[in-house]
This record gives structure tokens, C-alpha cells and sequence, in this order.
């Protein structure tokens, strides 16, 4: 079971592969699409390799309410 | 503003090619005689019969950062590397969208055309999916793999509203987006436009498929040798990749603005030949009727051509053919035009052809100067026409006018013409 500070590692470093934004951006209250240049169909890209680095099921509809970093955390480590 | 018959000028040029990352290394290397075709050293090329082709120069990974480039397919980021020199080239430092910028984002057209599209993004998509499951398919790959594509990024770089276009024609493509262009602007549709060709299609499959067509050289021996229009020996194109984008504007407009004009574009004729989906009409009728086109409608004077950035790819039939449509078309004038079939040099680029070729075509009048046409070692007997051999060649003074050919499998003829200023 991964640790808050290391789910939000592990985003940041998604994020930085995905959108090329610095891992010390990525923060808990940055939003994806406003501070992190990821748009819609980026965040696709986001979920899924989030699901599979941390073993977690993430469903469609659930992806609108994953408006900032720490709302993924937290929804990843209640679901993984 | 009259809103008919506008003359269109050229006032930026942008390449990226198997011969150099921009316009000025292209030329300089067209200039040279130098081919950019090599062996692919790829694991997957070992078992095609084709094991040849004229990668770009440069990696386009080396310009484009990397979360822009995952989103793009390769023939995107080639056309979006060369229009942003072209862009950059004439003079324009910010997209038409900026608040500072003195061009009006409706005043602006993009028409960029690919001959296949992202068939590369198609192809390792369908990997992903059968090997990693459908989870896994890129959320892009539908912006990535769509033959307009390349058009709609260059359209959002520019900021483009006028119209963003993409007419498909197999490698007639390139010059047919650069027909639709000229004639935005003449028709007052737009007084700016951004056009051109791009293609990426150096996949194992595509090239299976052009070989199988008999349509390739099997020349894997000798690559630089391979690519022989008008040569006795020459048995197919060799297939290239790459993109040539051209700012193309009205006449006032670039006056108004002090921008640095190329040369005039003066126009295009088309024709469809009604002969075979793959084969080029044997007599060049085709081709002559796309020629007699240009003339009915556009104000050229058969002597003021100097020059001709012939189509020929190096097949047996289509060069040949098109030469015999010059001769019809242009009579004893054609003794005074230098053919240059720089298709020796960079490969086919299919789409992008037109597009490499126009500005090809635009720096031999900027400069006067006619790019060689490589391994003509034994001229075929029914070349009757004046082909530049081994050297570059000058070009008179005065004005003088030049051709880009372009003819795509389906049978459509696009011919461009462009003037001296």
C-alpha cells in the first residue's frame, strides 16, 4: 500500500511525461487542466498509467471529479 | 480591394527534409547533388524486399518538445516544423490570434495536405491495442491519425480562421493544397495563407504494399544510386519523408507590410486522367491537359518558362510520359527549359512532395538557379528534353517563370506556376 507522498510522486512523475510540467509543480491543489497543461484527453493519459503503476480501477465516470492532484491522491488511496 | 484575380506572392519558405532541417540547408544540399537516401537499419526492414528510404535529416524529436510531440504524429511534426520557419520566414513573429498581431485571424488560411496522413499513429495504435488491450490506445490517436491533422496544427500555431483545408490527391497532395491556397487568396477569401505538404509513411507496411505495386527501386545495393529519373537503369521511386510549407499572399498585402517577396504564384491547372487507378496515362495526356489548364487560366507566357521541378519519381512509364506532355504542351519551347528532377536527390515524399518541390521551385527563381537531377548515368532514348545533368545550372536574368509538377495515383495532374518578381 503506496503512502500519500509517494502516490503524489508517482503522479508528478505521470504528469511530467505526459505534459513535460516540472515534478515539483505537480502539488496537491494544482488543478489538470488550469496549472498542469493537462486537457481532457491528456487526463485519459494520466488515469491510465496512474491504474496501472498503482494497481487501482479509476472508471470513466469518476475522471470529471478528479479536478486537482489531491483529489487523484486521495481517490487512489481510498480505491488501491 | 478588388476580391477577384488578386496577384498571390510568396513571402516565406520552409522545409524539412531528407536533404536538411530547413529551407537553406535543403538547398544548399539540393544545390550539391546530394542524395538522402540510406539503408534502413531498422529490425523490421531485414525481410522487405524495399530496405531504402530518404529519412528527414534531422529527428523532429531533436526541435519539438516531447509532450508536443507524443500528441502529434510524425507527418504533423514534420509540416508544423516547417511552417513555423515559413511563418517565422515572413516575417510574422506571433499567431494572427495575438492581441499585438497586425493580421487578422480571419484574414488567415492554413491548407497543409498529407498523402496517406498518421498512417504510422494508425499502425502502432493497432499494435497497442492487440498486444496491450483497448485500455491502452491513445486518447490522441484519433487528432493524430486524421489526414487533416497536420493542417489543423499548423492552423492553431498561425492562428488561422479563414479556413483550414486539406485536399487529398495521393502525391499530387502537396501542390494541390498549394493551388487551393493561391486561389483563397485571389478569390479574397483570405489575404494570407500558409500551405503546403508533409508525409511520414516509412512503416513496414506501406512499404510492403508500394513494393508489391512494383511501384519502388529494389536497388538496396546502392541507395544513393537508386533514385534515377530519365536514367536508362531506373526502376521505381524510393520513398522519402519530410515536409515543404510556403507563406503565400496577397500582392498588397505584403507590399503594405515591406514583407521580402519570393516570387509571384501565379497559379494552377488540374486535370483527372480517366485512365487508371496506378497507372500513368502512357501518352501524357493527362499531364498535358493539366498544362493546357494553366494557360487558359492564368496570364503566363509559355516563354517565360525556364525551369521545371519535373514530378519524375524515377519510374519507367511516368517519366517519360510526363515529358512527352511538356513537349505537346509547350512545343519548341520547351528547348530553353531546364528540367530538374530533384526526386534523385530526396526520395518521393508522396503528400509532401508538392510541397518540398514548390519551394524547391521558389528558391531556383529567388537564386536563378536549377538544381542537378543525380545518377543520370545513361539518358533513356525517349528523353526529349533538356535535363540538368550532374551540375546546377544558372538561370537568365530578366523574368522568367517555372513549373512544379505534381501527379498523384487516381490520376489527378496538378502543375504550379510561379513568376519572378
Amino acid at each position: 500500500m503506496a503512502t500519500k507522498d509517494e502516490v503524489l510522486e508517482g503522479l508528478a512523475e505521470i504528469v511530467n511525461e505526459i505534459a513535460g510540467i516540472p515534478t515539483e509543480d505537480v502539488e496537491l491543489d494544482k488543478s489538470f487542466t488550469d496549472d498542469l497543461d493537462v486537457d481532457s484527453l491528456s487526463m485519459v493519459e494520466v488515469v491510465v498509467a496512474a491504474e496501472e503503476r498503482f494497481d487501482v480501477k479509476i472508471p470513466d465516470d469518476e475522471v470529471k471529479n478528479l479536478k486537482t492532484v489531491g483529489d487523484a491522491v486521495n481517490y487512489i488511496l481510498t480505491n488501491a | 480591394m478588388t476580391v477577384e484575380n488578386r496577384t498571390v506572392v510568396v513571402t516565406g519558405i520552409g522545409a524539412f527534409t531528407p536533404l536538411g532541417g530547413d529551407a537553406a540547408t535543403t538547398w544548399e544540399n539540393l544545390l550539391a547533388g546530394r542524395s538522402g537516401v540510406a539503408v534502413l537499419t531498422e529490425e523490421w526492414a531485414a525481410e522487405l524486399p524495399v530496405r531504402i528510404a530518404a529519412r528527414t535529416a534531422v529527428e523532429p524529436g531533436e526541435i519539438l518538445p516531447r509532450p508536443l510531440a507524443r500528441k502529434l504524429d510524425r507527418s504533423a511534426q514534420f509540416a508544423l516544423i516547417a511552417a513555423r520557419e515559413a511563418w517565422a520566414d515572413a516575417g510574422f513573429e506571433t499567431p494572427a490570434t495575438d492581441e499585438s498581431s497586425k493580421l487578422a485571424p480571419e484574414r488567415l488560411g492554413a491548407v497543409i495536405a498529407s498523402g496517406i496522413g498518421g498512417v504510422t499513429t494508425l499502425l502502432d495504435q493497432y499494435d497497442v491495442l492487440k498486444e496491450k488491450g483497448a485500455r491502452k490506445v491513445s486518447p490522441h490517436t484519433v487528432p493524430m491519425l486524421m489526414p487533416n491533422s497536420p493542417a489543423a496544427n499548423v492552423g492553431l500555431e498561425v492562428g488561422a480562421r479563414a479556413g483550414v483545408h486539406t485536399p487529398v490527391s495521393a502525391c499530387a497532395s502537396g501542390a494541390e493544397a498549394i493551388g487551393y491556397a493561391i486561389e483563397m487568396i485571389r478569390n479574397g477569401r483570405a489575404d494570407v495563407v500558409v500551405a503546403g505538404g508533409t508525409e511520414a509513411a516509412i512503416h513496414p507496411l506501406p512499404i510492403a504494399a508500394f513494393a508489391n505495386m512494383m511501384a519502388m527501386s529494389k536497388n538496396n545495393d546502392d541507395p544513393e544510386g537508386a533514385s534515377r529519373p530519365y536514367d536508362k537503369g531506373r526502376d521505381g521511386f524510393v520513398l522519402g519523408e519530410g515536409a515543404g510549407v510556403v507563406v503565400l499572399e496577397s500582392v498588397e498585402h505584403a507590399e503594405a507590410r515591406g514583407a521580402r517577396i519570393y516570387c509571384e504564384a501565379v497559379g494552377q491547372g488540374l486535370s483527372s486522367d480517366a485512365h487508371h487507378i496506378a497507372q500513368p496515362e502512357p501518352t501524357g495526356a493527362g499531364v498535358a491537359r493539366a498544362l493546357a489548364d494553366l494557360f487558359e487560366r492564368n496570364q503566363l507566357d509559355k516563354a517565360e518558362i525556364v525551369h521545371v521541378n519535373a514530378h519524375a519519381t524515377s519510374t519507367p512509364q511516368g517519366d517519360t510520359a510526363e515529358l512527352k506532355a511538356l513537349r505537346k504542351e509547350l512545343g519548341e519551347e520547351l528547348d530553353h527549359i531546364a528540367i530538374s528532377a530533384t526526386k534523385s536527390m530526396t526520395g518521393h515524399l508522396l503528400g509532401g512532395a508538392g510541397g518540398i518541390e514548390t519551394v524547391a521551385t521558389v528558391q531556383a527563381l529567388y537564386h536563378r538557379l536549377a538544381p542537378p537531377t543525380i545518377n543520370v548515368e545513361e539518358l533513356d532514348d525517349d528523353v526529349d528534353a533538356d535535363i540538368v545533368r550532374g551540375e546546377a545550372r544558372a538561370l537568365p536574368e530578366g523574368r522568367i517563370a517555372a513549373l512544379n509538377n505534381s501527379f498523384g495515383f487516381g490520376g489527378h495532374n496538378v502543375v504550379l506556376a510561379f513568376r519572378s518578381r
